[in-house]
């Protein structure tokens, strides 16, 4: 028995979830005593090869079609290699790409799919941990199943480390063209704005705990007296509060400034995503329980609008 | 042109809760309108506004409970509703992507529309895989995280960007008939009106039972189980300043100048 991990890459690099998912299928190879085999489809295949040939990786199967993700590609490409290999678990990342395909996948070889996993153990058939409730509580999932799926959550284990002596195959795909009925036609950064939030020393974000738009006021006043940036989560960012390159998170910027102050941000898993790589991390927040503590140096529990200004008056 | 959007009613738990066994106690539970289907049903009801001949048709899997749920939904604009539920997917356990979209494909198949709508994900379970499993159950095409529309319908085409991590958006062209999962940012969902409110009421909410949509019990039999549920283990070891606002903020304050802030 076998586990299967594909890659994933972006405009000529290799993802670091890439290296994550080869260290997932090892732990689970462990687990029914197998292989790893890892997968990688467009773009410069060998070069990616060469990265994902880790410790502990038995084969890698280079599929050279296209140059970027095409889901269509993905799904058929994909599946032809796991119906090839026969893995007891198929690992895909739980990125924007992975959610683009890997139910796709899913559906057509009628395996189960467990998604977003940030726990897994084999023992006689799969079990994977999951949050609900915005990381309130966990839950645990059987797979009742002999063959399944699973999407990882990025950055929940270390990348695969060392060099491996994992053979090297190409895999020839037979890609039905007629299927393929979506086109990339290019990517955009998006903002455009006056301030690069990944340069700032200190960074002043701000979430959805501020309520209205004018009371990011009081934000602007701390920023001012410290002499930091302002940055801030989705919501506002959705909201138009501020401009789309202010957005730190998954899908906004990852930032690593030596002071994050987070101002009503609950510490939503994609937010946490963008920020945790900072030094000093300090939360504002009137929930205790909110997930933004469990990664904080700093913590207040308080309401928000007593203590920014409170904390700007010390600045000032 | 007909348009399903597909809409859930979410659980959203309290900060300080109890575990009734699987499922978090109903006390400190409320419920409504998942923030991604609202992105949807706007996107939707605005492609209507843009278009002659367009219908929307909203369609959830839920309890009689999600009834006035879904009248937000219809007051918001959309034209009908329909609720899937029957005693069936009440004892079917745990709903995954899997078991849905063969819900939904049945609804689909009825209702042959020409574009599906859904949230990336929900805010509950948050699978955020529903829509691209429906996709490839009736064969549509699909695009996830879309945070941009411009559709062609003369040419058959939805031109999106998805929004990918890091600040960057992947612009496709996709051919319809399509399934596209609606990033939350891509417009300013609308409130319902007080008139859209009273016109809700005279919609049509029509209710199906799995056997109505020529499904039976075991196809809603899913493979996964939930079989634990509790509180993660806190990793937090930071430090929590106690007091009042002056106090708290003064003790951040010197805190943050030892590591050089404001100086």
């Amino acid at each position: 028995m076998t586990v299967l991990a594909v890659a994933e890459h972006r405009r000529g690099e290799l993802r670091e979830v890439s290296l994550e998912l080869l260290t997932v299928a090892r732990q689970l190879a462990d687990d029914i005593e197998g292989e790893v085999h890892a997968a990688v489809v467009g773009g410069p295949v060998k070069a990616y090869a060469e990265r994902l040939n880790r410790e502990g990786v038995d084969t890698v199967h280079t599929i050279a079609e296209g140059e970027e993700f095409n889901h269509d590609v993905y799904t058929q490409a994909v599946a032809q290699l796991t119906e090839a290999v026969d893995p007891a678990v198929l690992v895909m990342p739980n990125s924007v790409n992975g959610l683009d395909y890997a139910p796709a996948v899913a559906g057509r070889l009628d395996r189960p799919l467990v998604t977003d996993v940030v726990d897994l153990s084999y023992d006689d058939e799969l079990t994977a941990t999951r949050e609900l409730y915005g990381s309130k509580v966990e839950t645990t999932i059987d797979v009742h199943a002999d063959r399944a799926a699973v999407t990882v959550r990025p950055a929940e284990w270390p990348a695969a480390e060392g060099t491996g002596d994992a053979t090297v195959e190409a895999f020839e795909v037979d890609i039905d063209d007629a299927a393929v009925r979506s086109t990339v036609t290019g990517f955009e950064e998006v903002g455009g704005g006056d301030v690069d939030i990944t340069d700032a020393d200190v960074l002043v974000s701000v979430g959805r705990g501020i309520g209205e738009e004018e009371n990011l006021d009081i934000v602007y006043d701390l920023a001012e007296a410290l002499g930091a940036t302002v940055s801030a989560s989705r919501p506002l960012i959705d909201n138009g509060w501020l401009p789309k390159d202010r957005q730190v998170g998954q899908s906004g910027k990852v930032v690593t400034p030596d002071v994050y102050i987070a101002i009503g941000i609950s510490g939503a898993v994609q937010h946490v995503a963008g920020m945790k790589g900072s030094d000093i991390i300090v939360a504002i927040n009137d929930d205790p329980n909110a997930p933004i503590f469990d990664i904080a140096d700093y913590g207040i529990v308080d309401d928000l609008f007593e203590v920014v200004p409170a904390l700007t008056e010390q600045f000032e | 042109m007909k348009i399903l959007v597909t809409v859930k009613e979410v659980a959203a738990v309290d900060d300080e809760f109890e575990l009734d066994g699987l499922a978090v106690d109903d006390r400190y539970v409320t419920y409504d309108l998942n923030e991604w289907d609202e992105y949807a049903v706007e996107t939707a009801v605005q492609i209507r506004e843009a278009g002659d001949d367009v219908e929307v048709v909203a369609v959830t899997i839920g309890d009689a409970d999600a009834e006035e749920t879904v009248r937000q939904v219809l007051a918001k604009g959309a034209d009908r509703a329909i609720r899937v539920w029957d005693d069936a997917l009440a004892e079917a356990g745990l709903l995954d992507p899997a078991t849905k979209a063969r819900v939904l494909a049945a609804v689909a198949d009825d209702e042959d529309p020409d574009l599906v709508l859904t949230g990336v994900q929900s805010a509950d379970d948050g699978f955020g895989a529903t829509g691209v499993t429906l996709a490839e159950r009736i064969g549509f095409e699909w695009a996830a995280v879309v945070c941009s529309l411009d559709l062609d319908r003369e040419a058959g085409v939805a031109h999106v960007h998805r929004e990918l991590e890091g600040g960057v958006e992947e612009l496709t062209d996709v051919e319809l008939p399509a399934v596209l999962t609606i990033q939350t940012g891509i417009n300013e969902p609308r409130y319902a009106s007080l008139r859209g409110i009273r016109q809700a009421q005279s919609k049509e909410l029509a209710e199906r039972s799995l056997s109505d949509l020529g499904l039976a019990a075991e196809d809603v039999a899913s493979p996964l189980e939930q079989t634990d549920l509790y509180e993660p283990e806190t990793g937090g070891d930071a430090t929590v300043f106690e007091g009042s606002a002056e106090a708290t903020a003064a003790e951040l304050a010197s805190a943050l100048r030892e590591k050089g802030v404001g100086q």
